[in-house]
């Protein structure tokens, strides 16, 4: 399949938009009419064909421009980019597997060619072709997690492991849901992810610390999380949220439609080789809520889900404020018939909105 | 003096503990303010025989209480960033086995430990125990600017200006905890502030 790659911006005049294919493939978290925390981790291998969940790092028609996108973020704060100094062994690490991945699942935009050491990688989309010595920085114009992570979408954590714990010792973090890895990072599991309501007091953290310990090198795994944003703004970061919070206040009944999106984050989890880090990529996908509800399903299910969701999650979600207009909203596209399980949009089967 | 019992808090919050006197031929101990009630309570003419102890009074007068225990060697430095070129040259030479007591604020026991651990001695070397002033060292997460000894929230940025909520996330490697724009969602609208555990 050939993308197309859209033109498009996630900041100011924001021309973001999803083709009919980027909506139909949307990955909509809620596997039923309700949410609340879990492990939801199963293993990352394939998935229905033209999914997100298709190929190890998704490729679609946001690439070119959210990597104009990422690059624009780095100029204005460099921090965001950060690697501690015994984590260079799994950049390395991490830039094999992604151009390896890449050159295998997209051979029509990704080449990689390996001669020993010397390796050529070109990368149609971004117009980039060159050849470097692998495991030598001096040949690299970033660092390796860098230099690959500007071509690559998502946020990439790379946990390292040690005492039976993962410590966020490395990243690229540029889409982010408001958290800061200037400020994380060479924080532990528990200590990362401290801000984040009941998850702790349900075991929630225990659990998945214990999963991502043992994920075996060719066995990653995946998981679904969400939140919500105004305007289909990527950065999202508390760097600057002095900037972006007051964009929360402009919602209106008017403009909800197209300006309130659902922020999808597609967590997958591989292990390295020669580091035994963990990179834990955060990929992030945006939908306005018009987009979502031209599928039936989705409509009810995400009225159903923002009416239920406990206060103290829309809270740290950070849409109580937006919460009752949305529901005016989404209330319409809600005729109360049942919704068929998983997240898979079902419109050959679901019927259409009675309302 | 009682000492102030923090509330049960999030999991990058750090705790701290109690001193005690630990085994070793060698100990450092830094005692800012009310720190030095914490080490006038361990303190044994054996202990205090081996020990090299730095006081940072901030506007407290423990000295002659402190020299009066005499330690191997004694340092009174006027401010933390004062003394930091020496604490810094104690640590250069420290062997493996040295232990060292860090007592006072958060934001003064946070700095020094993390001293301590870049030559390299293991956590478990180091003992804690908050004294005094509850105040926090805050780090601005727009402009990454520190402030020190912050007692209200919210409060002004001394780097940027903006008006920040005090949170309880704590990063060990800055010494600091966090602090973000409290009126980001309605420009102007700061509430009065408070002490921070009012």
């Amino acid at each position: 399949m050939t993308i197309q790659f859209n033109d498009e911006s996630f900041r100011d005049d924001y021309t973001f938009h999803n083709s009919d294919w980027a909506i139909k493939r949307f990955p909509f978290p809620f596997h039923e009419d309700s949410y609340m925390y879990s492990v939801n981790m199963e293993q990352h291998r394939g998935g229905p064909e033209g999914s997100v969940y298709e190929m190890r790092f998704d490729v679609d028609e946001h690439y070119v421009s959210e990597m104009k996108d990422r690059a624009i973020v780095l100029d204005q704060d460099p921090l965001r980019c950060q690697s501690l100094p015994h984590m260079t062994l799994a950049g390395w690490d991490l830039l094999e597997l992604i151009m390896v991945s890449k050159s295998e699942d997209y051979p029509d935009l990704f080449e990689l060619h390996r001669n020993g050491n010397q390796w050529r990688w070109i990368n149609k989309p971004l117009g980039i072709d060159h050849s470097f010595t692998f495991m030598d920085e001096t040949t690299l114009p970033y660092g390796p997690m860098e230099y690959i992570t500007r071509q690559a979408q998502g946020d990439f954590a790379v946990l390292d492991q040690r005492d039976e714990m993962l410590w966020m010792d490395a990243g690229m973090v540029t889409t982010q849901a408001d958290w800061s890895l200037d400020f994380d990072i060479g924080m532990n599991f528990f200590e990362w992810h401290a801000p984040v309501p009941k998850a702790h007091e349900m075991g929630i953290f225990q659990r998945a610390l214990k999963f991502l310990l043992n994920i075996q090198q060719g066995a990653p795994a995946r998981r679904l999380n969400w939140t919500m944003t105004v305007n289909p703004l990527l950065d999202t970061s508390p760097e600057n949220y002095h900037k972006w919070g007051i964009q929360k206040t402009t919602l209106t009944p008017e403009n909800i439609a197209h300006k309130q999106h659902l922020r999808v984050e597609l967590q997958t989890f591989f292990r390295l080789p020669r580091s035994n880090a963990l990179v834990f990529p955060i990929r992030c996908y945006l939908c306005s809520f018009q987009d979502l509800m031209t599928v039936p399903k989705w409509g009810r299910r995400l009225h159903r889900v923002i009416r239920d969701l406990p206060v103290e999650l829309a809270t740290y979600k950070g849409f109580i404020d937006n919460r009752p207009m949305m529901l005016d909203y989404l209330s319409q596209f809600d005729d109360g018939l049942p919704t068929s399980p998983g997240i898979w949009p079902d419109l050959e089967t679901e019927p259409p909105l009675s309302k | 003096m009682s000492k102030f019992e923090f509330p049960k808090s999030i999991a990058s919050r750090p705790v701290w503990g109690t001193l005690e006197v630990r085994q070793g031929e060698h100990h450092l101990m830094i005692a800012e303010a009310e720190g030095a009630e914490a080490v006038l309570d361990i303190a044994t003419s054996d202990l205090m025989a081996k020990t090299h102890l730095i006081y940072i009074p901030k506007g407290t007068d423990y000295s002659e209480k402190l020299q009066a225990l005499n330690p191997a060697q004694f340092y009174e430095g006027p401010s933390y960033e004062a003394a930091l070129q020496r604490i810094r040259r104690v640590l250069e030479d420290a062997h493996m086995g040295l232990q060292v007591y860090l007592t006072g604020t958060e934001g003064m026991m946070g700095q020094a430990m993390n001293e301590v651990m870049a030559v390299g001695l293991p956590h478990t070397a180091i003992q804690t125990e908050h004294r005094g002033s509850t105040a926090r060292r805050m780090q601005c997460v727009h402009c990454k600017g520190i402030t020190e000894d912050v007692e209200i929230d919210p409060f002004v940025c001394s780097h940027c200006g903006l008006n920040l909520f005090v949170r309880d996330h704590y990063s060990r490697r800055l010494a600091a905890y966090q602090g973000v724009r409290v009126d980001a969602e309605d420009h102007g609208n700061v509430p009065e502030p408070k002490g921070i555990y009012e």
